[in-house]
């Protein structure tokens, strides 16, 4: 399939859910009040990006997302990078990782605002710990995946362990570790809003649904926020796919000039 | 001088070396050749400290080798894997040198002057994918080549290349060994390579428990040629007598 046919088809699949749901609630199949039609909503959506206070709202989830994110890359690289460099390490915590990894970090939520109260510090805590995960576990694939001929190239020209790890290891396991951050940036959005909704305080666009639930006719209102919410998703997800083609150009298969019959004379 | 003494090596309970004793005096190019599977990467990797192991000693100029040692330069026959895709040409090149303090400058400098010497031309910038398979030997032989090593090792550098662009690098290789008088050990399976390039060539037998079977001493003159040195009686006798010994006549 052409790559126009593939943006045609997507432009195609939008317009029927589109239409799907003017439809729905234009013919009153579902009252109004439940499902408004979706070209008030997304004329809603539209008006709010002239909206100051919901702008506001918008630049205070981002930060929350941008610094759980930058929090859980600070930690996950480095510890991924020491659990796939020492087998003693990961031998002795991967009990402890494969606990805490299935626990649904939306079901910690009450516990971390007990804690540590309803602010910017428990969303971010909870953004880093859901966005930890993604991040981790590529790095330590990453490192596992790394060629070893690579590494005995280096070892062989007297580079150390250490070095090792900075020169090969690290740059060949980065396309691994960016497209863990690409999965934990949309996981961080949706921590992101899930704990404000929950937590209910202060500014940010979970607030925003969340108010807009209790207004009389707010299903327009918690609708269009939940456009937004998609939205930063498909924007956020689209700038991480390009840098990673950007970045990682060399990742991709090599040329047919690489592979070459062995011919033997022998 | 490089000297291994009843050198064997175990993989579980595979056997792969079986007491392999060997001299390589210094400036002397030496051709390892056996079938495949023999243990031919694996002296080589023993050589090179990347595979410690207990039984026998290697020495290398009096010193037993137990880790890596200084200035030894390796080159694989799968440079895809070696050469480091994300680096350009260059600072594929220069990485060697980094080990010697150089400035970034002068480490360009150098490793666009070897560059040159093993003729690439303009290719400084590009990346090791974009090249064709004899330009990235190329490429990974000037790696070897940049921080002018004593020892060079090479597992089958050329045994993925089609024929044309593996006698261009067999020359190559001569002209290299000429003009710096390095010690190589070049491993291959190829019994006319190894009669080409070496100025020795020795013989190991099949795995399991590869041992040396014949080492012999080539006596050719030291300018060769692919046509004119190929149809030389002594060439063709030599590779009837490796190639005797590699398919266990002895």
């Amino acid at each position: 399939m052409t790559r126009r046919q593939d943006f045609l088809l997507g432009v195609l699949g939008a317009a029927a859910a589109f239409g799907a749901c003017e439809a729905v609630s234009r013919a009153g199949i579902v009252r109004r009040a439940y499902l408004p039609p979706a070209s008030e909503v997304l004329a809603r959506a539209a008006r709010l990006a002239g909206d100051r206070a919901f702008l506001d709202g918008i630049g205070v989830t981002l930060r929350a997302w941008a610094l759980g994110l930058g929090l859980a890359c600070a930690i996950a690289v480095p510890l991924g990078l020491l659990l796939g460099a020492v087998p003693v390490v990961e031998a002795a915590v991967r009990a402890l990782i494969e606990f805490l990894r299935p626990l649904p970090s939306v079901a910690l939520i009450p516990l971390v605002s007990l804690l540590l109260g309803s602010g910017t510090r428990t969303e971010v805590t909870l953004i880093a710990y859901a966005s930890l995960w993604p991040v981790l576990f590529n790095t330590v694939y990453g490192l596992a995946e790394t060629d070893p001929l690579a590494k005995d190239t280096l070892r062989a020209f007297g580079f150390g362990r250490v070095a090792v790890l900075l020169r090969v290891e690290l740059p060949a396991t980065a396309p691994f570790i960016a497209a863990g951050v690409r999965i934990s940036a949309s996981v961080a959005l949706i921590l992101a809003v899930a704990t404000e909704i929950l937590s209910g305080f202060g500014q940010g666009l979970g607030i925003f649904i969340a108010e807009a639930q209790t207004e009389p006719d707010g299903t327009r209102d918690v609708l269009a926020g939940v456009v937004w919410a998609g939205v930063l998703g498909l924007v956020i997800n689209g700038v991480l796919v390009g840098a990673e083609r950007r970045l990682f150009a060399w990742a991709r298969e090599p040329g047919p000039a690489q592979r070459k019959p062995a011919r033997s004379r022998a | 001088m490089l000297r291994l003494d009843s050198v064997s090596r175990h993989f579980g309970d595979q056997h792969v070396l079986d007491g392999i004793s060997l001299t390589v005096p210094d400036g002397q190019l030496l051709s390892v050749v056996g079938p495949s599977g023999c243990g031919k990467s694996t002296l080589l990797r023993s050589v090179a400290g990347l595979l410690p192991g207990e039984e026998g000693t290697i020495t290398l100029d009096g010193a037993p080798v137990t880790g890596v040692p200084e200035h030894l330069a390796v080159v694989f026959q799968e440079y895809g894997r070696s050469l480091l895709p994300w680096l350009t040409v260059r600072d594929n090149v220069a990485l060697p040198l980094r080990r010697q303090g150089l400035g970034r400058a002068a480490r360009r400098a150098e490793a666009e002057a070897i560059l040159e010497r093993v003729g690439l031309h303009g290719v400084a910038r590009r990346r090791p994918r974009e090249l064709s398979g004899g330009m990235q030997q190329r490429v990974a032989i000037a790696r070897a080549l940049v921080c002018r090593p004593s020892l060079m090792l090479m597992d089958e550098p050329f045994g993925s290349l089609d024929a044309g662009t593996r006698e261009d690098l067999e020359d190559l290789l001569l002209e290299v060994h000429r003009a710096d008088g390095t010690t190589i050990v070049f491993v291959t399976h190829d019994i006319d390579e190894s009669v080409y390039v070496g100025d020795r060539v020795v013989v190991l037998s099949p795995g399991p428990g590869s041992r040396v079977v014949r080492d012999l001493r080539v006596d050719l003159p030291g300018e060769r040629d692919q046509i004119g040195t190929r149809s030389l009686p002594d060439f063709v006798a030599l590779r009837t007598e490796v190639g005797r010994a590699v398919r266990g006549g002895g």
